[in-house]
């Protein structure tokens, strides 16, 4: 259940507030968009959901300024739009399309905005950690305070570029944070098969850095504690491990459920189901009266429009062509070479 | 022209870049207060500070990663490895990220990161300190592959990939840090994707890259005594790989042989041999023959290692053979 209302969090703008019940609600109905699309076939193969995790994603950004970098994973749908990222141009890279973020280049794992500082989901588990080591230490080497967030699931916490990436970040206070979304399950594995500690935060001591533990279906905890950890790196303090358990409410991936491979048992989805942020929040708001049930309505309203909007937009663009698939793979290109560079 | 080792050179490139460019840093493993495992980073440390040229523990994943994510952000990183053995370790940052990311990002983003350090074989270093890995690197789209085989190349081409705006494998020699060329005076640069004939000759053509290179240009002086005339042509970047120079040459001498240090399956020889056989088959007046390292991990003892890697000997006789001497 909701936690009480802590300090602060009632003068907190409501405006701030509505826009977190924003970003998680358009979370979830993206991805609930996106399955109906790809069962239509009209987004190709199969993406991974973020549904149930949406209060981590929409937390940690609320407090990112757009010149901080984020680096995602192969779930990254969530971690994209709450840094900003523009539901038509996402749906058109989705279709493939040349409107889309990546011109129909890279797909629903690799996802990227240069503009608004998102270094690309990325297909390999733990494989953002170092980017975002060497954003945050291009920051530091500039004089800069941008501050640079590396998301990760519980399975990548057993990668080996991980631990190096911990390990760099806290040696050279960069300013990194490392926001595990702990949800339980690597693909099928169980975490509590895959690690002995039951909170993978407290690993963050082995480093050297501090260690932060919250409850990843509140979006005010995660607000309130990557508010603390970024506030810490924006210091120059250094790195933070920001564990935030959570739980994914759906299958590791689109096509999972027809596989019937069942590694988790329905009490437990149900349980975890009762604490969706996506519903409880907009509850909490109206129950404190912070508010109206019309304008929660009004931001689902909102929300479905913009959905609408985006999948027209990407429906209505055109294709890549064939003959550009060899373009634009290196910066400089030679006169004697084809673009390709063999 | 002054006369440097083939180590000063690359310092001196290094050097003049980051006193060009305040983006350019290096970061790898005893880079800094060691001045480099193999001193190719001497006194940087103390010209450019502890932040330009950066120590880091043994994590060569990191190290590459570090490189990758300061280039996106629009520096001008130089990823030491140690060795290039080591480098197996970075695999991932470098195929699936530094390749990849300009690619799949549809243009957005430059990684202009060099990843630098020697490879090949040095004297009995063992099989894991001893491997010619730039096949594994020219397979990649997306990268560039540099072996520079003489100080004067060493200096331009590391110069020109760290002003590149793309990943650049830039593959040293332990063997060549010591050798000694003509380096000329002021500020030059080598671009990328150029071949060059070191030997000129009319009778056949040797390719060459790295310190096999060395190894060519010496064959090539002893056939001279017998009237044969090599040409020697070395590539200098394997991708993208100058083709138009290597097919001239083998036009005019009408028979080749490939060398190099790597393994022969699936070698940089083998798509070098099938680029010549399509554009110039009707030229050849011999099969091309290829001479690498056998088809073995890299022994220790010293009459292995020298039965394992090319020398004078399998060069002369893979000559003998286009040339139909025997």
């Amino acid at each position: 259940m909701l936690r009480p209302v802590a300090k602060g969090v009632k003068a907190m703008e409501k405006a701030t507030l509505l826009s977190l019940y924003r970003t998680m609600r358009l979370i979830r109905r993206f991805e609930e968009r996106i399955v109906e699309l790809i069962n239509r076939n009209e987004i190709p193969g199969v993406t991974h959901e973020y549904v149930g995790e949406e209060a981590v994603a929409t937390g940690v950004c609320s407090v990112l300024r757009p010149d901080d970098v984020i680096t995602s994973t192969h779930r990254g749908h969530g971690h994209i739009l709450a840094k900003g990222g523009q539901p038509r141009r996402m749906i058109a890279e989705l279709m493939g399309r040349e409107s889309g973020y990546n011109r129909g280049r890279g797909g629903s794992m690799h996802i990227a905005d240069l503009s608004l500082g998102i270094y690309g989901a990325n297909g390999i588990v733990g494989a953002g950690a170092p980017i975002a080591c060497g954003a945050a230490f291009a920051a530091k080497l500039n004089g800069k305070d941008r501050v640079a967030v590396a998301f990760f699931g519980d399975g990548a916490t057993n990668q080996g570029v991980v631990h190096e990436a911990m390990n760099l970040a806290a040696i050279w206070s960069l300013p990194v944070i490392f926001v595990c979304e702990n949800n339980g399950y690597a693909i099928s594995a169980s975490i509590k098969e895959m690690a002995t500690i039951e909170r993978l935060s407290d690993r963050a001591r082995g480093y050297g850095m501090p260690g932060e533990w919250v409850d990843g279906m509140d979006v005010l905890a995660v607000r309130g504690a990557a508010e603390k950890a970024v506030a810490h790196a924006r210091r120059g303090e250094g790195p933070t491990f920001l564990e935030c358990r959570t739980y994914r409410f759906v299958g590791h991936f689109t096509a999972e459920r027809a596989l019937n491979i069942r590694y988790r048992g329905d009490e437990e989805i149900a349980e975890w189901r009762k604490r969706d942020p996506v519903e409880t929040f907009p509850a909490w708001l109206e129950r404190e009266g912070i508010a109206t049930a019309a304008e929660t309505e009004g931001v689902r309203r909102e929300v479905e429009g913009a959905l609408e909007d985006a999948i027209a937009f990407a429906r209505a663009s055109p294709f890549p062509q064939g003959e550009e698939a060899l373009d634009g793979m290196y910066a400089t290109s030679y006169p004697n070479l084809p673009a390709r560079g063999v | 022209m002054a006369v440097v080792t083939y180590r000063e050179a690359l310092n001196q490139a290094l050097r003049e870049e980051m006193e060009r460019d305040p983006n350019v840093f290096i970061v790898g493993e005893e880079v800094g207060y060691y001045q480099g495992a193999y001193k190719v980073t001497q006194g940087l440390l103390d010209q450019f500070g502890e932040w330009r040229v950066r120590d880091t523990p043994i994590a060569e994943e990191v190290i590459a990663g570090i490189g990758i994510g300061a280039a996106l952000v629009g520096l001008r990183p130089i990823a030491e490895m140690m060795t290039f053995n080591f480098s197996l370790l970075a695999l991932d940052q470098i195929v699936n990220n530094a390749a990849k990311i300009r690619y799949m990002s549809g243009g957005q983003f430059k990684v202009p990161v060099v990843f630098r350090g020697p490879g090949g074989a040095a004297h009995q270093l063992g099989a894991q300190h001893s491997q010619s890995l730039e096949s594994y690197y020219a397979y990649v789209p997306g990268l560039k592959v540099v072996l520079p085989a003489t100080p004067k190349d060493a200096k331009g081409l590391l110069k020109s990939a760290i002003r590149d705006d793309d990943p650049v494998v830039f593959i040293e020699s332990e063997v060549l840090y010591g050798t000694r060329g003509e380096v000329p005076e002021g500020e030059y640069t080598i671009p990328l994707g150029q071949a060059e004939v070191k030997r000129p000759g009319k009778d056949v053509t040797l390719i060459a890259h790295s310190k096999t290179v060395l190894l060519a240009l010496q064959v090539a002086e002893s056939l001279a005594a017998e009237g044969i005339e090599a040409e020697v042509v070395d590539p200098r970047t394997l991708r993208p790989l100058d083709s138009d120079l290597l097919l001239e040459s083998v036009r005019k001498t009408h028979r080749c042989v490939i060398v190099e240090e790597g393994w022969p399956f699936c070698g940089i020889g083998a798509q070098i041999a099938t680029t010549l056989y399509s554009e110039a088959f009707d030229t050849l007046d011999a099969p091309i023959e290829r001479v690498t390292s056998a088809d073995v991990p890299m022994p220790y003892a010293k009459p292995l290692e020298a039965a394992v890697v090319p020398d004078t000997k399998r060069v002369r006789a893979a000559i003998d053979k286009v040339l139909y001497r025997q």
